[in-house]
C-alpha cells in the first residue's frame, strides 16, 4: 500500500538478493582480508610460508616497542594534519573567490575540479618531475637561485613536498563541498550584514564561516582519513618513506615491512592497529560530529 | 601496486594460456627486473630462443626494480601462482636459499635437459656465489657485474685533469673530485649508485677487511655486522664532508645516481659494470677505471665480488616445464650468445669459453672497459673477505644503512654515529629475521 510507512516487500528472499552483490564485495574486499592480517598478526612467518609458527600477541609487543614505530606515528600526525589544514585552507579561499565571479563561474569551477580525477601515483609522478633534484624543471630553478633544494637527503624538504602533493589533489574535493556549503547560506543574511555596515572579512568570519561549520567538521574527518591511508601512492613514488624514515606514514610502514622487508607478522601487527584506527576515526565522525554539528 | 600488478599478469596470462593452448606450446614465464638497454636484450633474447624451436615459449614479464621484482614472487609463490623463472638480484640471494623447498636447485634441472650439467665450464667465482656451501648450483647467473669507476673526460679536460688517468686510489678520487668542484668544471665532483652494495659490501672485500662474521655469511646465516670499523668510519667520514659543499652528491639508494653522471652534473660515478649500457647510449665522452681502493690497506687492491641478478627456477612445475627451462639456460649459456650479452651489455660472461672467445677477438683492445670488472673478480683468488655477502634478510639491512646514510649525508650524525647505528640496527634485524 502506498501509504503505509513501512514498504515491505512481498517476496521473502528478494531483499536478501538486492543485498547480495554489497554484502558479497564487503566480504570478499572486507571481512575476508581483514581476517586474514588478524590470523597473521599472531603468527611468525617465514617469507615464502614454508614455516609457521603461533606467537600470540608478540609481535603487537615488538611494533609497539619499536621506536621507529613511534617514530612512524609521529610522521603521520604532521603530515595528517597538514595535509588537511593546507588542503582546506586552500579549497575555501578558492571556493569563496570562484563564489564571487560573476561570469565565467562554470569554466571556474570545473578547472579547479578537475585535479580529483588525477590519480594518487600520478600525482605523486608530476610533483617529482617538477622537484626532483636531478632531472626536476622547478628544481633546476630553485637550485639556480642557489637555494640547496635537496629533498633526498633534508627530510623537512621531503616533508613539505609530499605534503604539498598530498594537498594538491585533495584541494578540488574540498572545493566542491564548499561550493556547495556556500551556495547553501541564503545571500539575505550576507546582504543585511552589509546593509549593517559589515565588510568583507567581517562578513566571512561571523557569517559564511560559523554556517560552513557541517561541512568543515566533514572535511575534516574526511581529509584526515585521505591523508592516513590514500596517501601510499604519493609517498611511494615520491619519496619512498625516506630519506632516513622522514617521511615513512604508518601504511607506508606496513608495506615497507610486509613487502621489502618480509617480516609479515610484524607488518600484519601494523595493519590491525591501523584498522583499529579507521574504526574509532568513523565511529568518532557518527557520533560525535555528526551530532554536535547541526545541518542548516 | 604489486598487488595489481600480480592481477593484471594473471589475468594475462590466462588470456595467453588460453589462447595459444591449440598449439601445445609449453610457456615458460620469466619475470625480470631490467629497465632501458638490458631490457630490449631480454626481449631480444626471448625471441630468438622462440624462433629457433617450436617446442617451448619463453614471456618475459617485467616486475619493476629488483627488490619488487623479488616480492612480486615471492608474493606470487604464497598465492601459488609463482612464474617459472624468476630473475633475483645479487642482495635476494640469502633470501632464496632459506627457502629450501620453494626452489628447484639449477643444476638439477640442467641435467635435466639431456646433457650432463658441467659447472667447470662456468666462471668460479660466480658459480661459487650462487651454490650452496655443499657446491650444489642453486641459481643461473644470468647477469654478473662488479662496480668499476666511469669518469666524464670533458670535464676532467675542463678540470685541468689527465682525461687518459682515471684515479686509483680513493685520495686520488678525492682530489680530482674537489678539483673538479673547485674549477667549475662540474657542479659535484663524484656521485655513486648502489652506496650499499659498492661503498661497504665491496669496499670490503677489494680492501680484504671483514664485512662481516662468518666469511660475510657465506659459511653460515649468523652474522654479526663489522662495518663500523675505522677503516670504514674513515671512508664514511670522507665522504660525508665532500657532501658539506656538494663535491659529492647523493643521487638515491638503488641506481640513481647514473641520471646525475649522464646528465654532466657530476664527473665522477662508481656504478656497476652493468649500467654500461646506458652510459655508451648517451653518447656521452667517457672513460672507465678500476674500483678505486684505499691504499692503507695492507692487501688492496683484492678481488670485488659479484653483483647483478640471477635466474631462479620454482619448485612444483610440470617436468615438460623444467626440460623447457633446460633448453633455455642451455641456449642462454651457448658461447656466441655469452659473448654478445657480455660485448653488448657489459655483464661479465658465465662461462670461461665465452671470456675467451672474446679475448681472442680483439674485443678488449678496443674495449678495454669490459676487461675491466673480469679482471676486477679473478684476479687473485678470494679470501675470507671477498668471496661475497650472504644474509637471509640483506634487502632489509641494505635498507638501515641507506637509511643512516642519509642522515649522515643530511648533516644529522658522525660517519662512527651512522656505522655505530647500522651495526647495532642490523644486528638486531639479521637476529630477527633467523628467528622467523
Amino acid at each position: 500500500m502506498a501509504s503505509s510507512k513501512h514498504v515491505t516487500f512481498p517476496n521473502k528472499f528478494l531483499p536478501y538478493l538486492l543485498l547480495a552483490p554489497q554484502l558479497a564485495i564487503t566480504a570478499v574486499f572486507f571481512y575476508w582480508p581483514a581476517s586474514q592480517a588478524i590470523q597473521q598478526s599472531v603468527l611468525r612467518e617465514d617469507p615464502f610460508g614454508l614455516s609457521t609458527q603461533f606467537v600470540g600477541l608478540a609481535n603487537f609487543k615488538h611494533v609497539l616497542n619499536d621506536a621507529n614505530y613511534l617514530n612512524s606515528l609521529q610522521v603521520t600526525v604532521i603530515f595528517s594534519i597538514a595535509t588537511a589544514l593546507i588542503a582546506m585552507a586552500f579549497a575555501l579561499l578558492l571556493a569563496v573567490m570562484a563564489d564571487k565571479v560573476i561570469r565565467g563561474k562554470g569554466v571556474y569551477r570545473t578547472l579547479l575540479i578537475w585535479p580529483y580525477a588525477v590519480a594518487p601515483a600520478i600525482a605523486g609522478m608530476l610533483w617529482l618531475f617538477l622537484f626532483n633534484p636531478s632531472m626536476g624543471t622547478l628544481a633546476y630553478l630553485l637550485r639556480s637561485t642557489g637555494y640547496n633544494w635537496d629533498p633526498l637527503l633534508n627530510s623537512d624538504q621531503a616533508m613539505v613536498l609530499v605534503v604539498a602533493a598530498a594537498s594538491w589533489k585533495q584541494i578540488s574535493y574540498n572545493f566542491l563541498f564548499f561550493v556547495a556549503g556556500l551556495q547553501s547560506i541564503p545571500k539575505s543574511l550576507i546582504e543585511a550584514a552589509a546593509i549593517d555596515g559589515a565588510g568583507e572579512t567581517k562578513r566571512f568570519w561571523t557569517i559564511i564561516f560559523p554556517l560552513l561549520a557541517p561541512t568543515t567538521f566533514f572535511l575534516l574527518v574526511v581529509n584526515t582519513v585521505y591523508a592516513f591511508f590514500d596517501t601510499f601512492g604519493i609517498i611511494h613514488a615520491v619519496t619512498r618513506g625516506g630519506p632516513g624514515k622522514a617521511t615513512e606514514t604508518l601504511v607506508y610502514k606496513v608495506y615497507n615491512d610486509g613487502f621489502v622487508n618480509l617480516i609479515l607478522g610484524d607488518s600484519a601487527a601494523q595493519s590491525v592497529i591501523l584498522m583499529v584506527i579507521v574504526i574509532a576515526m568513523t565511529a568518532v565522525q557518527f557520533r560525535y560530529v555528526e551530532r554536535k554539528v547541526h545541518y542548516g | 601496486m604489486t598487488n595489481h600488478g600480480t592481477k593484471l599478469t594473471v589475468a594475462f596470462g590466462i588470456l595467453l594460456a588460453s589462447s595459444s593452448a591449440s598449439f601445445a606450446v609449453t610457456e615458460i614465464s620469466w619475470w625480470h627486473a631490467m629497465t632501458g638497454a638490458n631490457n630490449e636484450v631480454i626481449e631480444t633474447l626471448a625471441k630468438e630462443f622462440n624462433e629457433g624451436q617450436s617446442e617451448y615459449k619463453v614471456v618475459p614479464v617485467f616486475k619493476g626494480s629488483y627488490p619488487e621484482a623479488l616480492n612480486a614472487g615471492i608474493a606470487a609463490f604464497r598465492a601459488k601462482q609463482a612464474p617459472d623463472i624468476l630473475q633475483v638480484f645479487d642482495a635476494g640471494t640469502g633470501v632464496m636459499m632459506a627457502a629450501e623447498g620453494a626452489v628447484k636447485p639449477v643444476a638439477d634441472i640442467l641435467s635435466m635437459g639431456g646433457k650432463k650439467f658441467d659447472k667447470s665450464l662456468y666462471l668460479p667465482g660466480i658459480v661459487a656465489y650462487y651454490s650452496k656451501p655443499d657446491g650444489t648450483m642453486l641459481s643461473f647467473p644470468y647477469n654478473s657485474s662488479s662496480p668499476i669507476l666511469y669518469y666524464n673526460k670533458d670535464v676532467f679536460k675542463k678540470a685541468g685533469l689527465d682525461e687518459n688517468t682515471p684515479p686509483k686510489t680513493w685520495p686520488e678520487v678525492w682530489e680530482a673530485a674537489k678539483k673538479i668542484k673547485t674549477s667549475g668544471a662540474a657542479n659535484c665532483g663524484f656521485t655513486s649508485t648502489w652506496m650499499t652494495w659498492i661503498q661497504t659490501e665491496n669496499f670490503a672485500a677489494w680492501n680484504d677487511v671483514s664485512w662481516g662474521s662468518n666469511e660475510n655469511g657465506i659459511a653460515g646465516t649468523d652474522v654479526e655486522l663489522k662495518i663500523n670499523a675505522p677503516i670504514f668510519v674513515k671512508h664514511f667520514q670522507d665522504i660525508a664532508d665532500l657532501a658539506k659543499d656538494g663535491t659529492f652528491r647523493y643521487g638515491g639508494r638503488v641506481s640513481e645516481g647514473k641520471q646525475l653522471f649522464l646528465s654532466g652534473e657530476c664527473g665522477i660515478l662508481n656504478e656497476s659494470s652493468g649500467g654500461l649500457g646506458d652510459i655508451v647510449k648517451s653518447g656521452m665522452n667517457f672513460g672507465t677505471g678500476q674500483l678505486p681502493y684505499e691504499p692503507e690497506a695492507k692487501n688492496a687492491p683484492q678481488n670485488t665480488i659479484p653483483g647483478g641478478a640471477s635466474l631462479w627456477v620454482f619448485a612444483g612445475k610440470t617436468d615438460e616445464k623444467y626440460k623447457g627451462i633446460a633448453a633455455f639456460f642451455n641456449f642462454l649459456s651457448k658461447t656466441e650468445i655469452q659473448s654478445r650479452l657480455h660485448q653488448v651489455s657489459g655483464y661479465l660472461p658465465v662461462t670461461l669459453a665465452a671470456y675467451e672467445d672474446t679475448k681472442k677477438s680483439g674485443f678488449y683492445e678496443k674495449n678495454p672497459a669490459r676487461e675491466i670488472p673480469i679482471k676486477q673478480m679473478m684476479g687473485k683468488a678470494p679470501t675470507e673477505n671477498s668471496k661475497g655477502v650472504r644474509l637471509v634478510n640483506l634487502p632489509q639491512v641494505r635498507d638501515i644503512e641507506n637509511e643512516e646514510f642519509e642522515n649522515m649525508l643530511a648533516g644529522k650524525q658522525t660517519a662512527q654515529e651512522t656505522l655505530d647505528k647500522i651495526v647495532e640496527r642490523g644486528n638486531a634485524a639479521i637476529k630477527q629475521a633467523l628467528s622467523q
